[in-house]
């Protein structure tokens, strides 16, 4: 018979045990699982970038409602467990509900630490542990002028800062101790990463001790130091450490100390009960990374099904996740009388390298600004090797050793078998290799099978290098690093070069930012085209041997080579001479297929290159131009026949559609522009999926963005509501040229929206109209260039129709 | 033994471009590189027959429009991980004009 588990907390530590259960198990056991917080397991380290905008929850969500239905698992979420009666083998929900048990396994993990300072329950103070707290931080960047406090200068307080001031918010973080993060980093560490939140506008007062937090109707207001200095705010977060969560294991009579009493089955003091994650004391320790709970829950599972494993307790190292803030520490590194130290520093670069040595070997590393060596150090850290031999270049790393060039792709290489990539998962390059060489050629592929950068992604790039140094050319590190194999600079790298250093030609980028190749290739070519035209509309030259084939033949290429011509009609309007034309044209150039898109038009396919400029010349004189079917810029603006016709239109959307399209038809953007504009919520025009879509109700337009309905499905965000028409364009224009300022290029409009935030967006074009207005001024500049039809340049008879025929033809020579 | 044939003016091809020629093997493209270097290789992908003339030129290699293979122009030789090659010609500039071998192209018509 399937025995029952129940688990307690459904968390990550708890989380990682079930996945390595059901896939060691998976009917072993009926399993239900208790949570208090009202989700399913989520990546709790990402927060800090969901804090920050550059995930949203959806993104970090560990098991879907999915997951658990397909491995049957019942789920009590947002249920509590309020007791545990051992004698009974049952647990006792907080509504009183009793679930019985084989097996009890606690993952409670740990409860943030709240300073009883006088004030400290008073509404608007909060710690960093779930997403309600990350989502009242949040809450607060949408208040103008917002100001907060943080207590507490570790990982937590100094990322909870860090993504505070991302949001707008004005940061003061309180420490206690003398310089920042004093458990990971020594002093000089500590100093350069002080500078660098300083630098990003994030104010740090170390040495400073808080005395009472100060309310106002029942809301924080203040925080007072014990020097008297008062600091206002309206959110005060305490991230000041966390306590293991013992309390319902301790009232059950489980043997506890500052945590869950475990042995190295991680078997409490009951045989019948385990405990896993931060909530557990093993051999005198506790935890607060996911590293060694991973190894736990690995354990755990081995022990839930009767084999046998032992948890044993490794180095861990600490990176923290704040952009720009580079910093490493692992191991030992106070000072004593036995250690040596080594110590690198380049105060230019704001470098700073400190390796302590004990008994010719590593026992700790800090590193700050180039942390780019930490796995090798770490890897020494823990193999304990002796370093006599290379005590000289140690500092410069493992490219240093042997003589094997500076370049990090070759410092990978280098690295053993068994030196850890993926900290939290404890997942070591030769796993890695072995996951790659069992057809593992991706990223994705590789997080799926090893789950190596899968939980905090700060070792995203270095699994890309050790894919790259596996496969050789077989893979092709993404763009997030360099552009392309000519650059390393990233494409938001050199969008700055080209605004910031003026950059208005190719050749110029190409020289600045010293291209390693000579001109280019398929991939960079195009993306610099779109950023000198986006950013230099009058100066730079449009270059059509520097665009994929689509834009440059102004139709869509087919597999056979031949190409499809799709006439605008604007709003999905069309008339019967209109119609008459494209039939004609189709009869005339021996179209194969006409068809009715998807985006409510008519594609001719099948058109030879050679009858191209007749046959838009023809188009051209029934009035008609190019629909851009082919291009990264606007394409259809999809509308509903609106309230001229329908019983519920509420406004004219089929005239707004129109007059939208008519505004920023040309326009070259990122990825391709998709419109729809539909007369009420019933939504025919399916404006909720397109990149802009404006639903029109009573009481004016709703204009939401970042929607898609190809690869990735997206519903649209609300953007604004607004009461008129003009107000609806003038929105739709400034985001496009938003949108075109700031894009990587073929980064659709979700994705960017995705990154930069809309918290972003609208800050920069609903709520400042003297942006919006500015936005909308430079988008008009530019369309004084790009709003023209290409077909009627290429159609018209002075154009060298040449270039659309063979420049010879030796098929007529006499064979011999 | 070459056999060169005027097929135009250097110009006729725009830098980082490609013309065709039609033969009665079916379609030359002739490539001109940023640095004015002329090359021909069969319009013809190995991959999926894409028509390399529309491909983007960079450095002395060309990404095929369809699914970017990339051939070298020296040799016709597909780049990276893909396999394939693609029959290359001699071709020259003299004096502003391009001159093709068909030398290879009539011999293998007559074949
Ligand atoms: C003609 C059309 C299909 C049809 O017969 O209806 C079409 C045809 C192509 N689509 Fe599409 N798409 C067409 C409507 C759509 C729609 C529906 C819509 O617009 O309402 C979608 C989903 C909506 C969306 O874009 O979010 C759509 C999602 C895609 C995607 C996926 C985009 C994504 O972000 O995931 C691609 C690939 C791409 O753009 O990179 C794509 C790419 C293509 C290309 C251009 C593939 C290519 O690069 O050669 C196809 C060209 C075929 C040809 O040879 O002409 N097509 N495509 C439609 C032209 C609409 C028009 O009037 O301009
Ligand atoms: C903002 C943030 C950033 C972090 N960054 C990093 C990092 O970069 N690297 C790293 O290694 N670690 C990081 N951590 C720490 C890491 O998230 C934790 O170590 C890990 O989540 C602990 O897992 P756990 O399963 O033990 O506990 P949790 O994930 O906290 O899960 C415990 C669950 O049990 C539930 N629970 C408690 N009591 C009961 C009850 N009586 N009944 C029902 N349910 C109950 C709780 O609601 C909770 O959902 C970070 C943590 C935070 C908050
Ligand atoms: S879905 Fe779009 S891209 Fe795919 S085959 Fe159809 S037209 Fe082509
Ligand atoms: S046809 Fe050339 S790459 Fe596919």
């Amino acid at each position: 018979m399937t025995e029952k588990l129940v688990i307690i907390g459904a968390g990550m530590a708890s989380g990682r045990a079930l996945e390595e259960l059901l896939k060691q198990a998976p009917d072993a056991y009926d399993v239900t699982l208790f949570n208090a917080e009202p989700r399913g397991n989520y990546d709790r380290i990402m927060l800090s970038p969901v804090l920050s905008g550059d995930k949203k929850f959806d993104d970090i969500i560990i098991h879907t409602s999915d997951w658990y239905e397909e491995n049957g698992v019942t789920c009590r979420f947002g249920e509590k467990v309020a007791k545990v009666d051992r004698e009974r083998k049952v647990v006792i929900a907080e509504n009183g509900d009793e679930v019985p048990y084989d097996k009890l396994l606690f993952g409670t993990g740990s409860n943030p630490f709240i300073i009883p300072l006088p004030g400290h329950d008073l509404e608007g103070v909060i710690a960093y542990r779930d997403l309600e707290d990350t989502n009242r931080m949040i809450a607060l960047g949408e208040k103008p002028d917002a100001k907060a406090v943080v207590i507490g200068g570790g990982l937590l307080g100094l990322e909870a800062a860090a993504g505070l001031k991302l949001r707008g918010v004005d940061v003061t973080v309180v420490h206690i101790m003398g310089h920042l993060m004093e458990r990971q980093l020594d002093e000089a560490a500590g100093y350069l990463l002080r500078k660098a939140l300083l630098d990003k506008g994030i104010k740090v007062m170390c040495s400073a001790n808080s005395k009472e937090i100060v309310g106002e109707d029942g809301h924080v207001k203040a925080l007072m130091l014990d020097d008297g200095t008062e600091l206002p705010c309206d959110l005060l977060v305490m991230a000041v450490g966390i306590r293991p969560n013992v309390a319902l294991a301790g009232d059950a009579g489980l043997s506890v100390g500052r945590g869950i009493h475990v042995d190295d089955q991680m078997i409490t003091s009951d045989e019948n009960i385990l405990a896993v994650g931060e909530c557990v004391e093993h051999d005198g320790n506790i935890f607060g990374l996911v590293a060694p709970l991973y190894d736990q829950a690995k354990v755990v599972a081995k022990t839930l099904i009767g084999e046998e494993a032992t948890f044993v307790q490794r180095e861990i190292s600490t990176k923290l996740k704040v952009t720009g803030c580079d910093l490493f520490s692992a191991g030992d590194f106070a000072e004593g009388d036995t250690r040596e130290d080594i110590v690198f520093r380049d105060p230019a670069r704001g470098v700073y390298k400190r390796l302590v040595l004990e008994d010719n070997k590593i026992v700790g590393a800090v590193m700050y600004g180039d942390t780019a060596d930490s796995n090798w150090f770490f890897g020494m850290i823990k193999s304990g090797e002796d370093i006599s031999e290379m005590r000289e270049t140690l500092i410069f790393g493992p490219a240093f050793q042997g003589g094997a060039p500076l370049d990090p792709m070759a410092a990978v290489a280098a690295l053993p078998d068994d030196a850890e990539i993926c900290g939290c998962n404890g997942i070591s390059k030769g796993e890695i290799v072995s996951a790659i060489n069992d057809g593992a050629t991706d990223l994705a592929a590789v997080r799926a099978v090893t789950k190596a950068s899968g939980s905090c992604g700060t070792c995203t790039g270095l699994v890309e290098q050790v894919l790259g140094v596996t496969l050789g050319d077989d893979f092709v590190i993404p763009a997030a690093q360099g552009m392309c194999n000519c650059t390393d600079l990233s494409h938001e790298d050199v969008r700055r070069m080209i605004k910031s250093q003026e950059l208005k030609s190719m050749a110029a980028v190409m020289q600045e930012c010293g291209w390693k190749t000579s001109c280019g290739c398929h991939s960079c070519r195009p993306a610099l085209n779109f950023y000198l035209l986006a950013d230099w509309p009058l100066e730079y030259q449009d270059d059509p041997q520097s665009r994929f084939v689509n834009e440059r033949n102004h139709a869509n290429i087919q597999k056979d080579g031949t190409y499809s011509v799709v006439p605008r009609m604007w709003g999905g309007i069309t008339t019967p001479d209109e119609l008459r034309a494209i039939a004609d044209a189709a009869d005339k150039y021996n179209v194969p297929t006409v068809k009715v898109t998807g985006g409510q038009r008519i594609d001719l396919l099948g058109v030879k290159k050679e009858d191209l400029p007749a046959m838009w010349y023809d188009l051209n004189q029934a009035g008609m131009v190019s629909g851009h079917a082919y291009s990264k810029g606007l394409r259809t603006v999809k509308t509903c026949v609106g309230k001229d016709h329908c019983r519920f239109g509420t406004q004219d959307s089929t005239g707004l559609g129109i007059k939208l399209e008519k505004l920023l038809w040309g326009s070259w953007t990122p990825h391709k522009v998709k419109l729809g504009v539909s007369g009420c919520p019933r939504n025919c025009a399916e404006a909720t999926c397109k990149d802009i879509g404006i639903v029109c109700v009573d009481s004016g337009y709703e204009v939401s963005v970042g929607g898609a309905a190809g690869m990735d499905v997206r519903e649209t965000e609300l953007l604004a509501k607004v009461a008129t028409e003009e107000e609806a364009i003038a929105l739709t224009t400034a985001f496009m040229q938003i949108y075109r300022e700031n894009a990587k290029y073929l980064d659709r409009a979700y994705k960017w929206v995705a990154k930069v935030g809309l918290d972003w967006v609208k800050e920069q074009i609903v709520d400042d109209l003297a942006q919006r207005a500015e936005l909308v001024e430079r988008f008009e500049l530019s369309q004084t260039i790009y709003r023209k039809d290409p077909w009627a340049e290429q159609a018209t008879p002075e154009y060298n129709r040449k270039k659309w025929q063979p420049m010879a033809d030796l098929s007529l020579e006499a064979a011999e | 033994m070459s056999d060169w044939i005027d097929i135009g003016a250097l110009d006729d091809i725009p830098q980082r471009g490609a013309r065709l020629v039609k033969t009665q093997l079916g379609c030359v493209a002739v490539f001109r590189t940023a640095e004015d270097r002329v090359f021909a290789m069969d319009d013809t992908c190995p991959h999926k027959k894409g028509p390399l003339s529309e491909g983007i030129v960079h450095g002395e290699s060309v990404t095929c429009p369809l699914h970017n293979w990339v051939f070298d122009m020296n040799t016709g030789q597909a780049q990276g991980a893909d396999e394939g090659q693609v029959a290359t010609y001699d071709i020259d500039v003299r004096d502003g004009r391009i001159l093709l071998d068909v030398n290879r192209l009539s011999a293998r018509s007559a074949a």
